[in-house]
């Protein structure tokens, strides 16, 4: 998978509908049936189709959380998803990675519906979800363990993960002994070292310093680009997710729809401070705006921060 | 170091009392015997190696004991915490239950298993299956869901998911209840050999008072006391010390 470094396009980013074909399908003089037919023989990497997700709050409601949410990802793409918080785009991860049902709805990996985890998705939480009873070493090399590979192959693939994140001389060290940024990282290794075909990142790198996420930033760039993995990032920040993404989806406030889809065909590697991604975040952002605006106004109506499904969220 | 000389101070002064008391004679020396008495008592014990078959023999029992409780004690908790049912129902029993004295399951042992190792082992259980139940329990649920859900992220269920996270991240806060489940368990096993010929320290306990030797049945008490200490001091503090330099935490 390359990274697009060639493809020189400075177009500003339009909305466009979640059916766009991939980018590199010929865009021929065909007929739309044809270019139908076209996409539905094409099985993306990710399919999100008609996903709903409704639960009880206390007071015994039904609230619906996600409504009918399609979304299709090509095999290594880097698709951004923003939008306010209580949106329910971490949700929205968790049922990717499997980890809760949907109410209706499918997700899809390579046409097969996702029933219950698996190691081709591997999610990467926003904070603490590295075991801080193992080492460095260990938490890397957990998820091989648990599919029962041999130790010496286990180490050999740890190494390589810790150097690709740069934290080869960490190995014996701890959890708590690292910082924000490289703890982040071990999780990075730790994700790929299951070698999955898809990572799931829940606002990875929100509880870092600006330093440290534009390392981060750079880094998971270049592992992105190194490894061809697909990527889905979730992130409430709009110029995160321009700076990164192949695409960015934006989903509505309470219930999370998808409201639009903007692809960014800016040059890589890109950088925060490129004025390309700051005014590609501006559009996004314009959007995004009157979502983040409705959520405030639903955070003064009740007097409470917005909140969905607390065992998700959180 | 100010510390180590108020320790020494305050043993000094109980001792310096004690003697002085004995001195006194107020009471026969054969109820209240010297402290040079008892520690005569405690050498001659190991000499004739009445002690130390004691306390392997009761070290035995309280190991085999306790480890059933730690293993049924963790099944039923991670049952308890995992099933809404059984924790509104059972989790309400074992908490009444745990107001029960555990001797008092000795009769109900004696017609069950008849006398012998079988019913004191079970006397032992019954008193600290409960403390490790219900800090299992807790320790599940006060255990961020995270780690279970990286776990199960990363390709861990079943018996792996339990073995390799959720016990080991629950692990902090259960401690404390494998701790009180060790007292618990030393205390009623001490009880439990008092009331049966079994070769253990309850027993060597008892024989001094049917001797009418009181130096010996202090001289045990202390026995029963250090060892108890011991564990406590360092296997259950080691334990905790490894898990605050593995996980950050600061001691408490």
């Amino acid at each position: 998978m390359s990274t697009n470094a060639q493809s020189v396009s400075h177009g500003f980013p339009m909305p466009v509908s979640p059916r766009m074909p991939a980018r590199g399908t010929k865009l021929g003089p065909v007929s739309v049936d044809q270019l139908d037919r076209e996409l539905s023989t094409r099985v993306s990497k990710v399919g999100l189709s008609d996903i709903c997700l409704s639960y009880r709050s206390q007071s015994g409601e039904r609230l619906l959380a996600l409504d009918n949410i399609n979304l299709q990802v090509r095999a290594g793409e880097f698709v951004c998803v923003v939008g306010p918080s209580g949106c329910g785009k971490s949700t929205l991860l968790h049922l990717i990675a499997g980890l809760h049902a949907q109410t209706s709805g499918q997700v899809l990996i390579d046409g097969t519906p996702v029933q219950g985890p698996g190691t081709d998705r591997i999610l990467i939480f926003q904070e603490h979800g590295l075991f801080p009873w193992l080492t460095v070493a260990q938490n890397v090399e957990f998820g091989m363990k648990m599919k029962g590979l041999p130790k010496a192959e286990r180490e050999e693939k740890m190494r390589y993960y810790l150097r690709l994140v740069h934290l080869a001389k960490f190995e014996k060290s701890y959890i708590h002994q690292l910082s924000g940024g490289m703890r982040q990282r071990v999780a990075i290794a730790r994700a790929l070292a299951t070698e999955p075909d898809v990572l799931l990142m829940d606002e990875p790198f929100a509880a870092l310093d600006a330093q440290t996420r534009d390392l981060l930033h750079d880094e998971l760039e270049r592992i992105w680009s190194e490894t061809g993995r697909t990527i889905i990032f979730v992130t409430h920040n709009v110029r995160e997710a321009v700076r990164l993404g192949d695409r960015v989806v934006l989903l509505t406030f309470r219930p999370g729809r998808v409201k639009s889809e903007f692809p960014v065909s800016l040059p890589r590697p890109r950088s925060l401070e490129d004025p390309e991604v700051a005014l590609a975040a501006r559009d996004v952002l314009d959007e995004l705006r009157e979502e983040i605006n409705r959520s405030l106004e639903a955070e003064y109506k009740e007097g409470t921060k917005p909140h969905i499904d607390p065992g998700v969220q959180a | 170091m100010k510390r180590a000389g108020r320790y020494i101070l305050f043993y000094a002064a109980l001792l310096g009392l004690w003697t002085l008391l004995a001195k006194l004679k107020i009471w026969p020396p054969y109820l209240f015997p010297t402290p040079w008495g008892v520690g005569e008592s405690l050498y001659a014990g190991f000499q004739d190696h009445t002690y130390w078959i004691a306390i392997r023999v009761s070290m035995q029992r309280v190991l085999i004991g306790y480890g059933i409780s730690v293993v049924l004690g963790m099944i039923l908790g991670l049952g308890v915490a995992s099933n809404k049912f059984l924790e509104e129902t059972m989790g309400g029993l074992l908490v009444s239950l745990q107001s029960l004295p555990s001797i008092c399951w000795w009769p109900l042992a004696l017609l069950w298993f008849g006398l012998n190792q079988n019913a004191i082992l079970f006397v032992v259980v019954m008193g600290s299956l409960l403390s490790v139940t219900l800090a299992m329990e807790d320790g599940r649920k006060q255990m961020p869901k995270i780690f279970g859900q990286a776990g199960r992220n990363l390709g861990a269920k079943g018996f792996k998911l339990f073995w390799y996270v959720l016990l080991p991240a629950s692990l902090p806060f259960i401690v404390s209840g494998l701790k009180q489940g060790w007292a618990f368990a030393w205390r009623s096993l001490i009880t439990a050999e008092m009331l049966y010929l079994s070769l253990g320290l309850g027993q060597v306990l008892m024989m001094g008072r049917d001797l009418n030797d009181m130096s010996a049945v202090m001289a045990v008490m202390i026995l029963i006391i250090a060892l108890g200490y011991i564990v406590d001091g360092i296997v259950f503090k080691s334990m905790e010390r490894h898990l605050q330099n593995k996980w950050g935490l600061t001691p408490a």
